[in-house]
């Protein structure tokens, strides 16, 4: 079962694709553009369509999705640990 | 889904152009007519009015935005012919002209010394006349690229930007194939990917227009915001879903591109293709305003990739909708043309959902009703450019 999804191999973060995540659950994820699998356990509960990490990033680091840059950690974030509007936040307007 | 020799059933219209729908518009020029078109909607049934709260004191390029949507709707090939209604007679006329120049049917109705009695006997009178010449026309089968297809994806979330997006990405690349006439657009949503549109441009001349409509509408963001925009984009809506910045919410809004095409030509808000292939629409990233732009540059067919579960439809122009969230397809499955779920669960394949997508496509155009239009969903929305005078 797949419980979250990668785009790219690079990416910092992955995205939760199942209900009910909860810190402790173990979880497998699927890196779409390289079809391959990690597996990691949850730091927090994390909703459906939220981001966990998974590769450990600083307080200020860029953030990677899509091979993309989305914005700039404001605290630093394990892996595993719920990645949203507490931690990330935009490097635009 | 071999498209060599795919074919839907249309309406064929006196200037070429193939609609999917056989409307007799009731359409209002400013928000005083409101009330006569929907006295005729009602008294003629099959027609369809489309109230709208503007058209007084606009001036300048926000007039002739106005003036140039409604125009454009009443040209779109889904709609059969047109009865015009305005406050002012001349105005009624103005639109009612540049509506007929696509050869179709249209009156035109002034209220200033008729009240809105004899108005909306008289406008009543030709739009019966005009719903039953309707009812004759009848459907021909048309080769596939005589459709019109737009997208806009709304109340986004991550699953958007794995499942439903990277879906009509793939519906686009193999449409772009077959000479379809396609579009996108939401110029903000595109903020931190903007550069990978760009980079999508055929020449560089299409890249320029691109980039000088992109800088334009970040110098109007520059000019009015009070904050980062933390509570306006992302949405309430994309954040409860799980999207955190304006940056990954437009890289996943630009994966309904998808891999292949190519943006062929850019068009400003009051702008109409000049012929097949992709054009980005310099627009809002609100659903029915750039929806609604869709539809007044004569696209005749809409994808709509939802994450949360956005609800919109248009009066004139089938808007699918489709989702690869599985608990909004779940709480909300009455709101879902196309349920793409299975794509995250690896159910499914890109190629699969793509097909999924252009199955209903093809349905959709030969008459079947989206689930907008069966939920009474018709959201028209005129793009205003500023305060009127």
């Amino acid at each position: 079962m797949i419980h979250f999804v990668v785009h790219d191999e690079h990416d910092s973060v992955g995205v939760v694709v199942v209900e009910g995540v909860k810190a402790g659950d173990r979880l497998n994820g699927w890196i779409m553009d390289q079809d391959k699998e990690i597996h990691i356990k949850a730091m927090s509960d994390i909703p459906i369509g939220h981001k966990l990490a998974i590769k450990p990033l600083e307080n200020g680091a860029t953030v990677i999705k899509y091979g993309v840059d989305i914005g700039k950690t404001i605290a630093p974030i394990k892996v595993g640990e719920h990645t949203h509007v507490q931690n990330l936040r935009t490097k635009r307007w | 889904m071999d498209l060599g020799k795919a074919s839907f059933w249309g309406y064929k219209r006196e200037n070429g152009r193939v609609g999917v729908r056989n409307h007799v518009l009731i359409l209002p020029v400013d928000d005083l007519s409101n009330a006569a078109a929907e006295a005729v909607a009602n008294n003629i049934k099959g027609t369809l009015a489309i109230p709208h709260p503007y058209g007084r004191l606009q001036f300048g390029a926000d007039l002739e935005l106005h003036f140039r949507t409604l125009i454009g709707t009443g040209q779109n090939p889904n709609v059969s012919a047109v009865v015009v209604i305005c406050i002012e007679d001349q105005w009624a006329k103005k639109v009612a002209d540049a509506i007929a120049t696509t050869g179709k049917p249209v009156a035109y109705f002034g209220i200033e010394q008729h009240g809105d009695h004899d108005t909306i006997m008289r406008a009543s009178k030709k739009a019966k006349e005009f719903v039953q010449w309707a009812s004759e026309l009848r459907r021909e089968e048309r080769p596939l690229r005589d459709l019109w297809v737009s997208t806009k994806c709304g109340e986004s979330d991550t699953t958007s930007g794995c499942g439903a997006n990277p879906t009509v990405g793939n519906a686009f690349d193999k449409l772009y194939d077959h000479g379809v006439t396609m579009c996108f657009g939401e110029t903000t949503e595109l903020t931190g990917g903007e550069h990978l549109v760009a980079a999508r441009c055929r020449t560089d001349e299409v890249r320029k227009k691109f980039q000088f409509m992109f800088d334009r509408y970040q110098a109007v963001v520059e000019a009015h915001k009070t904050s980062d925009l933390r509570d306006s984009q992302p949405t309430k809506g994309n954040i409860a879903g799980g999207l955190t910045t304006i940056e990954e919410k437009a890289l996943g809004n630009i994966q309904k591109i998808g891999r292949k095409c190519v943006i062929d030509g850019v068009l400003d808000k009051h702008e109409v293709p000049t012929g097949p292939g992709l054009w980005f629409i310099d627009s809002s990233s609100a659903a029915a305003e750039m929806v609604t732009l869709c539809a007044a540059a004569g696209y005749t067919v809409h994808f709509f990739p939802t994450g949360q579960g956005n609800v919109i439809g248009n009066p004139i122009l089938p808007v699918i909708k489709l989702c690869a969230n599985p608990r909004t397809v779940r709480t909300m499955s009455e709101h879902i043309d196309v349920d793409v779920s299975g794509l995250l669960r690896k159910e499914m394949s890109p190629d699969q959902a793509g097909d999924a997508l252009l199955e209903c496509m093809f349905r959709t155009a030969n008459g079947r009703l989206t689930a907008a239009v069966a939920l009474g969903h018709r959201e028209f929305v005129l793009t205003r450019l500023y305060e009127s005078a």
